[in-house]
C-alpha cells in the first residue's frame, strides 16, 4: 500500500477550541497533516475544515473515525481528487527592476496570476490553483529571486450539484 | 417545567440534584468556592471532602466502576483541576463514566497567568471523551446534562466540566429539564444485521474458535447475554483483565484470563484459535504480545461500540459496530438460527486440547522455602474467605496480577482495577468509592505496599466519613513489579525498588492505620492469615488495613515478556509449557 494524499473535508460546530481539539488530535495519534485550512460556512453555526494528510488507507480509516469521535465534528468526508475541485493560495514578493519587470509579467500572465502591489524593484503576486501549478509557478519565479512567500492551506469542494452541508445543518438547526 | 432565579453556584447544584447524582467527592477551593455554598444544603448531594483530589477521581472511578452510574469528583481551579489528571487519564483508558467539575479563575482573568490558573480543558484535551469550559451562569445546567449524557452513553469516559468563577457567582434563570445541544453525537449504532448473521455462521463453521471477551461486556450490563451465548455455542471463553467477573471463573467453559500474566490456556488457546470473536475488547498489547505474532491463524469478529477501535490493532474480518449487549442478543437468535438450519459447530478437537492446557497447566504458585509468607496465599485466602459477593479493588504490580489470578470471580462488579492507565495508589481511594456506592457490599483493597505509600491519605476520609473498607497490603518491601523485572531482565540489579518497608517496618502501617482512625493489623505467617482476616471481617464500623508482610522474591507466573510473541510464555523462569508432550498426551487418551 502507498502512501497516498487524501482530502478530507470536516464539518465542525462553530465553537472556541474545535480547531485546537482536531490539531490536537492528529499530534497524539502520530498523524501528519500536510496542510490545514479552516473557515467559515453558508451556515453561522458550522465551520468547514480542510485537511490533507498523507497516508496510508487504514492509518486513514482510523484517522477518520476518531475525527468522527470528536464531539464537535458533525462530519467527516474524504473528496476524491477526481471529483473534486482543489485550490490553495499563494502570495509572493519577487524581485523586478527595470530590466527584469517585463518578464516577471510574463510569467504572471502564462499563469493567469494577479499583481497585486507594485514597488520599484519588486511587485507582489496572487496566484491561485492546485498544489502542482503553484509549485511550478514557484520554480519559474525564483531566478528572478523571492523576497517573501506565503501560502494558505487547501480548500477543497466536491463537484457536481450535491452538497455535504444539507444534512449536518438540519441536525445544527434542530438543537439550535 | 422549573423556572426560577437562582446564582449559577445554585444552578450547578440543583442540576447534580435533577441529574441524581447522589455522591460527589472533592475538595474545595478558591475558585470553585461558591459551588460549595448551596452544596452545603443539600440533602440529595452527598459531598465526601477527600485528602487529595488524586483520590476524589479515583474514587468517582470506583464508584462508577461498583455501581454502573456516573462518578463526580470536584476540585478547585490549578493545582486541584490538575490534581486530577492522572485519575482523569486513568479514567479514560478504562471507559470509566464520570464527570469531573473543576473552578476556573474569573472570565476576565483567563489567559492572564492568574492565580491558581491553569488550563485544564487544554490539559485534558487527550484524555477526556470530552470537556467544557463554562463562562455563562445560564450555560451550567445543560453543559452538566451532556457531560452527564456523553459520560454514560455509548463508550463511556470521563468528562471534565471547567467552570469559571463568575459563572458560578451570576444570577440565571434555572429551567429543567433542559435541551441538549450535541448535534455532533451520535452514539447509538445498531449491529447491522447481515455481519452479525455473518459471525454467527463463521462460529459454527469454526473448528477453534474462543470468545474473546472484554470489558465492555460489563460495560454494557451483558454478562447474563454473554453466558447464554458461551453455553449455547460452546465456545471457550477468555476474560480480560478488565473483565474479570463477566464470566464465572467455575464455568467449565472458561480458560482464565489472557495476556500477559494470563493462564497458559487462555493464551494459547488465543494462539491457536482460527477464529477470534472479540467482544467489547480493543486487542490491548498487554493481551496481543507482540502483535505480528498474534492468533495468526484466527480470522476476527469484532464487536464494539466505538468503531475506531475495530480494525485499530488487529484488522477485523467481520466488523460489528454496536452496544455489545445488543450485538450479543442477536448473535444468540443469529446462532438458534444456525442450529435449526442444523449447523451445529464441532469444537470436540479443540476441546480436548484446551481441556489439556487447561489440567496441565493450572495457575499455581510454590511455597516459600525461605518460611516467608507467600503473597499468592494471602490473596488466594482473602478472595476464599470473604466470598464471591466481595467486591475486590487492586492497586497495580504483582498483588494486582495475583488478585486477578487466585480469587475466583464469580459475579460481575466484583473486580475493579487500573487496567489500561496502570495507576498505581488506585486501589485505596477507588475501594472508597466502591464502597460509597455499594455500602452494604464487602469491599477489600488488595494494594502494595508501593501503591499504598501514594494515596493512603484516603484512610482518613474514609475513618471520618464512615466508610469501612478493608485493606490488605501486600507487603514484600519493594516495588515487586519493577524488581521482578530487574530480576528477569537487569541482571538482578535492583536499582531503586527497594522500599525497605518489610525489614524496617519504616512506615508502620499498623500504626498509620491507627493514627489514621482504622484498625491496624498485622500478620506474618501462613499460620496466621485465616484468623487475621476473620479478625478483619469482625470489624464492621472501622476501616481496617491489614499489614501482610510477605516474601519479597514472589514472582507473577506465567509471563510473557513486554514486546515478545505470545507462543513464547514462560510458566516459571526459562521455563515454557511443553506443548509437543501435551499433544501427545491428548493423541494418547
Amino acid at each position: 500500500m502507498d502512501v497516498s494524499r487524501h482530502t478530507l473535508s470536516v464539518l465542525v460546530e462553530n465553537k472556541p477550541g474545535v480547531l485546537a481539539r482536531v490539531a490536537a488530535l492528529f499530534s497524539r495519534r502520530g498523524f501528519n497533516i500536510d496542510s490545514l485550512a479552516v473557515g467559515p460556512t453558508e451556515h453561522p453555526d458550522i465551520s468547514r475544515m480542510t485537511i490533507a494528510v498523507n497516508v496510508e488507507d487504514l492509518p486513514l480509516e482510523q484517522v477518520t473515525k476518531q475525527l468522527n469521535k470528536l464531539i464537535n465534528v458533525l462530519k467527516v468526508v474524504e473528496l476524491d481528487l477526481d471529483a473534486s475541485v482543489q485550490r490553495e493560495l499563494l502570495l509572493v514578493k519577487v524581485k523586478a527592476d527595470q530590466s527584469s519587470r517585463s518578464q516577471v509579467l510574463e510569467v504572471v500572465q502564462l499563469f493567469r496570476a494577479k499583481v497585486v502591489d507594485v514597488a520599484a524593484d519588486a511587485v507582489t503576486i496572487e496566484a491561485t490553483g492546485t498544489a502542482d501549478k503553484l509549485e511550478a509557478f514557484i520554480r519559474v519565479l525564483e531566478p528572478y529571486g523571492i523576497r517573501e512567500l506565503v501560502q494558505s492551506g487547501m480548500v477543497a469542494v466536491g463537484r457536481g450539484a450535491r452538497s455535504i452541508t444539507d444534512r449536518s445543518l438540519r441536525s445544527v438547526e434542530r438543537t439550535a | 417545567m422549573t423556572q426560577e432565579r437562582i446564582t449559577g453556584a445554585q444552578a450547578m447544584v440543583r442540576a447534580l440534584e435533577e441529574l441524581d447524582a447522589q455522591v460527589v467527592f472533592g475538595i474545595p477551593g478558591g475558585a470553585i468556592l461558591p459551588a460549595y455554598d448551596p452544596l452545603f444544603d443539600s440533602t440529595r448531594l452527598r459531598h465526601i471532602l477527600v485528602r487529595h483530589e488524586q483520590g476524589a477521581g479515583h474514587a468517582a472511578t470506583g464508584y462508577a466502576q461498583a455501581t454502573g452510574r456516573v462518578g463526580v469528583c470536584m476540585a478547585t481551579s490549578g493545582p486541584g483541576a490538575t490534581n486530577l489528571v492522572t485519575p482523569i487519564a486513568d479514567a479514560y483508558m478504562d471507559s470509566v463514566p464520570i464527570v469531573a467539575i473543576t473552578g476556573q479563575v474569573p472570565s476576565a482573568a483567563i489567559g492572564t497567568d492568574a492565580f491558581q490558573e491553569a488550563d485544564i480543558c487544554g490539559i485534558t484535551m487527550p484524555i477526556t471523551k470530552h470537556n467544557f469550559l463554562v463562562q455563562d451562569a445560564d450555560d451550567i445546567p445543560r453543559v452538566l446534562a451532556e457531560a452527564f449524557h456523553i459520560a454514560a452513553t455509548g463508550r463511556p469516559g470521563p468528562v471534565l466540566v471547567d467552570i469559571a468563577k463568575d459563572a458560578l457567582q451570576s444570577q440565571t434563570t434555572f429551567v429543567w429539564p433542559v435541551d441538549m445541544q450535541l448535534p455532533g453525537y451520535r452514539p447509538a449504532a445498531k449491529p447491522h444485521a447481515k455481519q452479525v448473521r455473518e459471525a454467527a455462521r463463521m462460529i459454527v463453521e469454526a473448528k477453534r474458535p474462543v470468545l474473546y471477551v472484554g470489558g465492555g461486556v460489563l460495560k454494557a450490563h451483558a454478562t447474563e447475554e454473554l453466558k447464554t451465548l458461551a453455553e449455547l455455542s460452546g465456545v471457550p471463553v477468555v476474560t480480560t483483565l478488565m473483565a474479570r467477573g463477566a464470566f464465572p471463573d467455575s464455568n467449565e467453559q472458561h480458560l482464565g484470563m489472557p495476556g500477559m500474566h494470563g493462564s497458559v490456556a487462555a493464551v494459547t488457546a488465543l494462539q491457536r484459535s482460527d477464529l477470534l470473536v472479540a467482544l467489547g475488547a480493543r486487542f490491548d498489547d498487554r493481551v496481543t504480545g507482540k502483535l505480528s505474532s498474534f492468533a495468526p491463524d484466527a480470522k476476527v469478529v469484532h464487536a464494539d461500540i466505538d468503531p475506531a477501535e475495530i480494525s485499530k490493532n488487529r484488522v477485523a474480518d467481520i466488523p460489528i459496530v454496536g452496544d455489545v449487549r445488543d450485538v450479543i442478543i442477536e448473535l444468540i437468535a443469529a446462532l438458534r438460527a444456525e442450529h435449526e438450519a442444523g449447523h451445529n459447530g464441532d469444537y470436540a478437537a479443540w476441546w480436548t486440547q484446551c481441556n489439556g492446557w487447561k489440567r496441565t497447566y493450572p495457575l499455581g504458585y510454590d511455597g516459600h522455602e525461605d518460611g516467608t509468607l507467600a503473597p499468592q496465599y494471602v490473596i488466594e485466602r482473602i478472595g476464599k474467605v470473604c466470598g464471591p459477593d466481595t467486591v475486590i479493588v487492586a492497586g497495580v504490580g504483582q498483588h494486582q496480577m495475583w488478585a486477578s489470578q487466585f480469587v475466583s470471580y464469580e459475579k460481575p462488579y466484583t473486580w475493579i482495577n487500573s487496567g489500561g492507565l496502570g495507576t498505581m495508589g488506585f486501589a485505596v481511594p477507588a475501594a472508597m468509592g466502591a464502597k460509597v456506592g455499594r455500602p452494604d457490599a464487602l469491599v477489600w483493597a488488595i494494594d502494595g505496599d508501593g501503591c499504598f505509600q501514594m494515596t493512603n491519605q484516603e484512610l482518613a476520609t474514609c475513618a471520618i466519613e464512615g466508610i469501612p473498607v478493608k485493606i490488605a497490603v501486600i507487603n514484600n518491601g519493594s516495588l515487586g513489579m519493577v524488581r521482578q523485572w530487574q530480576t528477569l531482565f537487569y541482571e538482578g540489579r535492583y536499582s531503586n525498588t527497594d522500599l525497605k518497608t518489610g525489614a524496617k517496618y519504616l512506615p508502620d502501617f499498623v500504626m498509620l492505620a491507627e493514627a489514621m482512625g482504622c484498625v491496624g493489623l498485622r500478620c506474618e505467617t501462613a499460620a496466621d492469615v485465616d484468623a487475621t482476616i476473620e479478625k478483619a471481617m469482625a470489624v464492621t464500623d472501622l476501616p481496617v488495613v491489614i499489614d501482610f508482610v510477605v516474601g519479597k522474591d514472589a514472582m507473577v507466573w506465567p509471563m510473557v515478556a513486554a514486546g515478545t510473541s505470545n507462543d513464547d510464555i514462560k510458566i516459571a523462569r526459562e521455563t515454557a509449557p511443553d506443548f509437543e508432550y501435551e499433544m501427545g498426551e491428548v493423541v494418547s487418551e
